[in-house]
């Protein structure tokens, strides 16, 4: 029997040579007569290891790694393929720490299963939730979600059991069901993994989703920075419907669901659903004013679920497991688990999936080991490019909605972004206000004008001390504008990162004056 | 009396209906040669993209990006084509080709290099890669080289934050570029 061999197609292990190190392998045993089946699995989202190269050696997936292409002749020498040791081994990955303190209800299958692959996805659990969901009336469906507890994944925290009802009690001949995949939060990947390592799930949590409002087509609009999550999901779902787990004929039950995928355009605004909708109806991403509710006017004027891909693709374990086993993760009015992403200046930079209420600290300082540059940790951002930056001293925040909000942060996708002690808070206050001035959709004053006017005065700052404590008042003014004046989140949410540098490193700011109490 | 006026206005509304539908023949005829200005390859592409999404919900932008992936850019004089037989004015083609920075109105250069500025690649280094990216190929963010031959791009996030800081060139993805990863990327035949 063949030797299996799993080596990674997801983007950040192709980025840092995957693909080089598959070819490696396939020459040298082709070369050396053996008999080796590799595998193009996702990645377990452990990237300071990447390439993880891994071999199934008596029902263990041993691992090693990062490989090069230059390692494969030594690994092969060592006796890799039966689980040798070597310098780059790191052992059964399942039992590494990293791993195996997490808990991965939604990533349960990542870097396990060959993504396309859907024999392997039905036998890891895959449509379990779907085939639950057939037997249901579209009621109970929701009832479920709601009872779970489930909150939208991309940063509003909204209980996703309310929309999906809102959209079932609308009447209409056309329904839509679509995914926000325009994951672009500095920070972030757990959806690129998801669309990458495990596109069946996002396709199930939306064919459920389908069946609880009545909605017969969905879209997944996808970043075009992310080329292989595209491809990945048009391939995964010419399979499923060739299948018959989509298209006209659900599992045989007769009912439809057909999905699209489509491809953004490099709009970080798009990431707002209201922008996203004028998106995908082919017009320029301009938020919408609300109401009305994209729940009973959203696409084309019709009513629209839109969730992110980690909020379906929580969906199917809650149907599959019920409402309960999903609830009994988290803490307060956050229930179950988020897909945290560490990212940044950190040494084990990754993705750790955990019940809501972990501390910044443990996740920071277990799972990511510190900083990658070994220099004492700054600052951490918290929520995306809108998110604010937290000091030390914040770090045992639990990481719950409602924690995050009372001390003046977001939660948001749940990327967190570490910075050590060469940061420059005043310089990350103006990239904050120069991002949401290059961003901007133009729409509302504030956000449009606002954002440029600030990074103006933080520049102002930068090179004249002897005004700073005055720019600073203007510009905390002109924050309070932001916040209180804007359309959406995108000029609403840009003075979280500048205020909170303000208030956590003034010193940044403030150079001189601190200089002189420091004398 | 309702049913009379209701089959009323329907012949009405079905000859208003074929009418626009003649007139919309009769533009599509005149349109479905290109303007003089694209050349011929060019407009074939920019019809075939037309005729691919016509019939999809929301057909625009998959035509842009249907051209842009065979064309490299969406030549301006493409818009009006598109324009007419999407029943848009031009002005809207134009808005949406000009609000997404993925879209290119020109050329692009034989070499794109896309840098990563967003945070997670800044905390690991990549304001300073972007400044050796800038003196080894001679051209400036958001410019070409003297040359020609680059151009280099910034891209807010490639979803590689966990290994940054991060480029793509012409597309391809690279994560943890260091000195020597950027030594072996800009092979030294191609600098400027």
């Amino acid at each position: 029997m063949s030797t299996k061999v799993y080596v990674p197609r997801d983007s950040a292990a192709l980025a840092v040579g995957a693909d080089e190190v598959a070819a490696a392998i396939r020459n040298e045993v082709e070369k050396r007569g053996l008999d080796v089946q590799i595998i193009r699995n996702g990645s377990r989202g452990m990237f300071w290891l990447e390439p993880l190269v891994e071999v199934e050696f008596q029902g263990q997936r041993i691992g090693y790694g990062p490989v090069s292409p230059k390692d494969v002749r030594t690994l092969l020498d060592s006796g890799f393929l039966k689980g040798q040791s070597h310098a780059l081994r790191v052992g059964e990955v399942n039992d590494h720490p990293f791993l195996k303190q997490q808990e991965r209800l939604t990533f349960s299958r990542m870097g396990i299963t060959d993504p396309l692959s859907l024999e392997d996805y039905r036998h890891h659990g895959g449509f379990s939730g779907l085939c639950v969901a057939l037997t249901l009336p579209p009621q109970q469906i929701v009832q479920q979600v709601l009872d779970s507890g489930l909150r939208g994944r991309g940063g509003a925290g909204f209980p996703a059991g309310i929309k999906w009802k809102t959209v079932l009690q609308a009447t209409a001949p056309q329904k839509y069901i679509v995914v926000n995949a325009d994951e672009g939060d500095s920070g972030t990947f757990a959806d690129r993994m998801v669309m990458e390592g495990d596109p069946y799930m996002l396709l199930e949590g939306m064919a459920i989703a389908g069946l609880a409002v009545g909605a017969t087509t969905g879209y997944i609009y996808v970043r075009s920075e992310y080329p292989h999550a595209f491809h990945a999901l048009q391939e995964a779902i010419v399979r499923a419907e060739n299948a018959g787990f989509l298209g006209d004929n659900l599992l045989e039950s007769g009912k439809r669901f057909r999905v699209m995928v489509r491809k953004a355009a490099g709009s970080y605004v798009c990431g707002e659903e209201t922008a996203l909708l004028e998106s995908l109806e082919g017009k320029r991403g301009i938020v919408r004013a609300k109401p009305p509710l994209p729940a009973l006017s959203g696409l084309f004027g019709k009513p629209t679920v839109i969730n992110n891909v980690l909020t379906l693709c929580a969906v199917p374990f809650i149907l599959s497991h019920g409402a309960a086993a999903y609830a009994e993760f988290g803490m307060g009015r956050s229930r179950g688990t988020l897909p945290f992403q560490l990212a940044g200046n950190i040494r084990q930079g990754g993705l750790v999936e955990k019940a809501f209420g972990v501390s910044i600290r443990t996740l920071i300082e277990q799972f990511g080991a510190g900083t990658a540059s070994g220099r004492p940790l700054r600052a951490v951002q918290v929520g995306g490019p809108l998110g604010a930056y937290f000091p030390d001293r914040l770090l045992d925040t639990p990481l719950d909605y409602e924690a995050m909000a009372a001390r003046g942060g977001v939660l948001g996708h749940g990327g967190i972004v570490v910075f050590d002690d060469t940061v420059d808070m005043a310089e990350q206050a103006r990239y904050a206000l120069e991002f949401c001035a290059v961003e901007s959709c133009g729409k509302c004053t504030p956000c449009r004008i606002g954002s440029t006017r600030g990074e103006e005065l933080v520049r102002h700052m930068q090179h004249h001390p002897e005004s700073s404590h005055q720019d600073e008042q203007l510009l905390r003014d002109l924050c309070n504008t932001l916040l209180n004046g804007s359309l959406c989140a995108m000029g609403g949410m840009t003075p979280y990162p500048v205020l909170s540098a303000l208030d956590h490193f003034p010193e940044d700011f403030h150079p001189s004056s601190h200089a002189i109490k420091a004398a | 009396m309702i049913k009379i006026n209701q089959f009323c206005f329907c012949s009405i509304s079905y000859v208003v209906h074929s009418c626009n539908l003649k007139y919309q023949n009769m533009k599509n005829t005149q349109n479905s040669l290109p303007p003089p200005s694209l050349p011929e390859q060019e407009g074939r592409v920019v019809q075939q993209s037309i005729d691919q999404w016509m019939s999809a919900e929301g057909p625009l932008l998959p035509i842009l990006h249907h051209i842009q992936d065979h064309l490299g850019y969406i030549p301006p004089a493409s818009i009006e084509l598109i324009a007419h037989q999407l029943n848009l004015s031009r002005a809207e083609v134009h808005g949406v080709v000009t609000y997404y920075p993925h879209f290119r109105r020109e050329k692009p250069a034989l070499r794109q290099i896309v840098v990563c500025q967003a945070e997670a690649c800044q905390a690991r280094g990549a304001r300073e890669l972007t400044r050796t990216i800038e003196s080894r190929t001679g051209c400036r963010l958001g410019q070409h080289s003297p040359d020609g031959q680059w151009c280099l791009e910034s891209v807010y996030c490639l979803g590689l934050c966990a290994s940054g800081p991060a480029v793509a060139i012409n597309g391809c993805l690279h994560a943890r570029v260091d000195h020597d990863r950027l030594n072996e990327l800009l092979s030294p035949g191609d600098l400027a």
